[in-house]
C-alpha cells in the first residue's frame, strides 16, 4: 500500500497538522519509504497469535474510592491546571470562539 | 584543591561525602564550573541550574554535620533528562511546543533522586520528544559528542539518541551521572556512542508518571553513569512502585549494588545467531567475540540461541511507537499548556493545526502521520494489530531462548558514533541504529550497555547484556564480568 498527497494530506488533517504544500510534496515518498519497508511484517504467519496487550504482566488496580486520596492528583488544584495555559481566562481555558 | 571532584563516578561522590574528603558543595561547584564551560561547544544541557545543585549540596552537607543518613545518592549532583517533569523549571522535551512549559509537579522519578539525596546541574538536551538516535532533533539544536575520530579530522559527532545530552554529559564529565529514557535504545545506543554505561530495567521498575510521554508501552527509564555500580546505585534510588503509574511494578526494589557479583560461574551467555547480520562492521564483530571471552574467563558458559523473529522487530516498532505517540501527543493541542499559534480568524481546528505545525519538529510531524495512518480505519488491523501480534511473538523468541541461557549478549548498536549530519536525510538508514536494541524493548527486557573498547577510528563501541523479566541483577553481573575485563579507561580529549 502506498499513500498519494491527497491521503497525506488527509492524514495530516486527522493529526491536526496544518502542512505546506512543499511539506506536503516531501512528506509523501518519505511515508511511502517507511510504509513499504514495515511491510515486511507482512510475510510473518501469525496464525493463532493474540496481539501484545502488556508486555509485562501486570494486574490493574483500583484505587480506594477516596475524594483527594492524592491531593496532587485530586480536585482543587484550578490555578495549578491552568497555570500553564496560553490564555486562560476568568478561571478557564480560553479557546477561540466556537459558536456563532 | 589538588582532586578534580569531576572525575568521580557515583559511588565515590556518594562515599567521599559520607566519608567527609570534600563536602558535597565543593562537588556541586566542580560539576557547576564544568556545565558552564562545556555548553557552548556541546550545548548538552537545555537550562543549567547551577543553583538547585547548590542548594541541595548545602542540605546534604547540613545533614552530615548533624549526623544525619545522607541517602544513596547523598551528595551527588546528576544532570535531568528535559523529558521529566520538574517543578518551577521549564520542560520541554526538546520541543518548541512545550518551550517555555514550567510543571507545577515533581516527576515521581527526579522526586525520588532528590528524595535520595542528588542535586539537579540542569534538564539535558534530547531528541524532540526522544524520537530520534541522533540528537539532531532537538529543537534547542544538536548535543556534539565529547568525542572526535583519530584521524585528526575535526568533524563533529553524534552523541547518539534520545538520550544524547545524558551521554555526552556523563562522558565529558559535566556530571558523574544523568537519567535517560529508552523507548527503543535511547539509554544504551548514546551510552555505547560515548563510552558510558546505561541501563534500561524491566518495562514497569520505573514509574512513568511526569514523563513526558512517547509511546507508553515502550518508555522506560533509567540510569547512565560512568560504570556498573553507578548504574546500579541510581536505579535503586529511581526504581520503585508508583500507584500514579497503572503499568508501574508493586514489587519492592532489589538491593542491586550490594549484590554485584563479577563471578559468572554457572551462568549461561546466549549468543543470539540472528544479531551477526551480514555487512556488519568488522570492529563491532570483534567487540562481539571479546566480550564472549571475557564472560568466559569469568566463568560463563556460552551457549549459541536462536531469536527467529529479530528482522521484524525494528519495522514492529516503527508501527507501534508511532501509534501510540499520534496518540500520546494528540494532547499539545495549544490550549492546555505550551505553544499557542493563532492565525488571524483562525476558528478552534485551525489554531490546533497552526499550533502543531508550528510547535513540532519535522521528526516528530512524521512520526505522528505514521501513527495516524497505522491506527486508521481500513489499514488498522494491516499494520497496527499485525505489528502487535508480531510483539507477540518477539517477546516469545525471548522466552523460549532464556530456556537455554540467563543472559544474552550482542552488540548495543551496529556501528560506532557517526558524525552529525550523515544520516539526517535518509530516516529509515536512521532508524536502523537501534536494531539490536529495539527487541529487548518490544519484550520490555532489561537491557544494559557497557562500553568494550575503541574502534579502529579511536571511538567507543558498546556491549549489550539482555536479562530476563525482573532480573537486573542479572544484567548488571554480568556488565560488571564485561567492563572488569575491558578494563575501559578511554575518555575524550578535552577539546571544548
Amino acid at each position: 500500500m502506498s499513500v498519494d498527497t491527497a491521503t497525506v494530506a488527509k492524514i495530516a488533517s486527522l493529526a491536526r497538522i496544518k502542512l505546506g504544500d512543499q511539506e506536503l510534496e516531501a512528506m509523501v515518498p518519505e511515508l511511502n519509504g517507511i510504509l513499504s519497508w514495515v511491510e515486511q511484517l507482512g510475510e510473518v504467519d501469525v496464525t493463532g497469535v493474540e496481539p501484545m496487550t502488556a508486555v509485562i504482566p501486570n494486574t490493574l488496580r483500583l484505587r480506594d474510592d477516596v475524594i483527594d486520596a492524592d491531593p496532587l492528583t485530586g480536585g482543587n488544584r484550578r490555578d495549578a491546571v491552568l497555570a500553564n495555559a496560553p490564555a486562560a481566562e476568568h478561571g478557564f481555558f480560553g479557546v477561540p470562539k466556537v459558536i456563532e | 584543591m589538588s582532586q578534580d571532584l569531576t572525575e568521580l563516578g557515583v559511588a565515590a561522590i556518594r562515599d567521599g561525602v559520607a566519608k567527609g574528603d570534600f563536602t558535597a558543595v565543593e562537588v556541586a561547584e566542580a560539576f557547576n564550573a564544568n556545565v558552564a564551560a562545556a555548553q557552548d561547544a556541546l550545548n548538552a544541557f537545555i537550562v543549567a541550574t547551577p543553583e538547585k545543585a547548590v542548594d541541595a549540596a548545602k542540605a546534604i552537607d547540613a545533614k552530615r554535620a548533624k549526623g544525619e543518613a545522607l541517602g544513596k545518592m547523598g551528595g551527588v549532583p546528576i544532570g535531568m533528562k528535559d523529558l521529566f517533569a520538574t517543578q518551577g523549571v521549564q520542560t520541554t522535551a526538546a520541543s518548541h511546543i512545550l518551550e517555555g512549559f514550567t510543571p507545577e509537579y515533581e516527576s515521581t522519578v527526579s522526586q525520588k533522586l532528590w528524595d535520595a539525596g542528588a542535586g539537579m546541574l540542569g534538564k539535558l538536551n534530547l531528541d524532540q520528544f526522544a524520537m530520534g538516535s541522533s540528537n539532531e532533533t532537538s529543537y534547542f539544536g544538536n548535543v556534539v559528542s565529547p568525542w572526535k575520530r583519530n584521524d585528526g579530522g575535526n568533524a563533529s559527532l553524534a552523541p547518539g539518541g534520545s538520550s544524547g545530552g545524558s551521554s555526552a554529559a556523563v562522558a565529558a564529565r559535566l556530571c558523574p551521572a544523568a537519567t535517560g529514557t529508552d523507548t527503543g535504545g535511547s539509554i544504551r545506543q548514546p551510552a555505547a556512542f560515548t563510552g558510558i554505561t546505561g541501563i534500561k530495567p524491566t518495562y514497569g521498575r520505573c514509574s512513568r508518571w511526569g514523563v513526558v510521554a512517547f509511546a507508553s508501552s515502550l518508555d522506560q527509564a533509567g540510569p547512565m553513569a560512568r560504570d556498573t555500580r553507578d548504574c546500579a546505585i541510581m536505579l535503586e534510588a529511581m526504581a520503585g512502585f508508583d500507584p500514579k503509574d497503572a503499568t508501574s511494578l508493586d514489587m519492592p526494589v532489589p538491593e542491586w549494588e550490594a549484590n554485584l557479583s563479577a563471578d559468572m560461574k554457572g551462568k549461561r551467555v546466549g549468543i543470539p545467531r540472528e544479531y551477526r547480520m551480514d555487512g556488519m562492521d568488522e570492529d563491532v564483530l570483534k567487540s562481539w567475540d571479546d566480550g564472549i571471552a571475557w564472560l568466559k574467563e569469568a566463568g560463563a558458559e556460552i551457549v549459541d540461541i536462536s531469536l527467529p523473529h529479530t528482522k521484524y522487530a525494528l519495522p514492529a516498532y516503527y508501527i507501534i511507537a508511532p501509534a501510540e505517540a499520534s496518540s500520546n501527543l494528540a494532547r499539545y493541542d495549544g490550549v492546555r499548556y505550551g505553544l499557542r499559534d493563532l492565525p488571524d480568524g483562525a476558528n478552534l481546528q485551525d489554531m490546533y493545526a497552526a499550533t502543531r505545525a508550528a510547535g513540532f519538529g519535522a521528526e516528530v510531524k512524521r512520526r505522528i502521520l505514521i501513527g495516524t495512518y497505522v491506527l486508521s480505519a481500513g489499514f488498522y488491523d494491516a499494520y497496527y494489530t499485525q505489528a502487535q501480534k508480531v510483539r507477540t511473538l518477539i517477546s516469545i523468541d525471548f522466552k523460549n531462548a532464556f530456556e537455554s541461557c540467563d543472559v544474552i549478549l550482542a552488540p548495543t548498536a551496529p556501528s560506532a558514533a557517526f558524525g552529525l549530519g550523515e544520516n539526517v536525510d535518509d530516516p529509515l538508514k536512521m532508524y536502523l541504529n537501534d536494531v539490536f536494541a529495539v527487541p529487548a524493548s518490544l519484550a520490555g527486557l532489561p537491557a544494559m550497555s557497557v562500553p568494550a573498547g575503541l574502534n579502529r577510528e579511536g571511538l567507543p563501541l558498546g556491549l549489550q547484556v539482555i536479562g530476563k523479566a525482573f532480573d537486573e541483577q542479572g544484567v548488571l553481573n554480568a556488565g560488571l564480568a564485561l567492563e572488569q575485563r575491558a578494563g575501559f579507561t578511554a575518555k575524550p580529549d578535552k577539546w571544548w
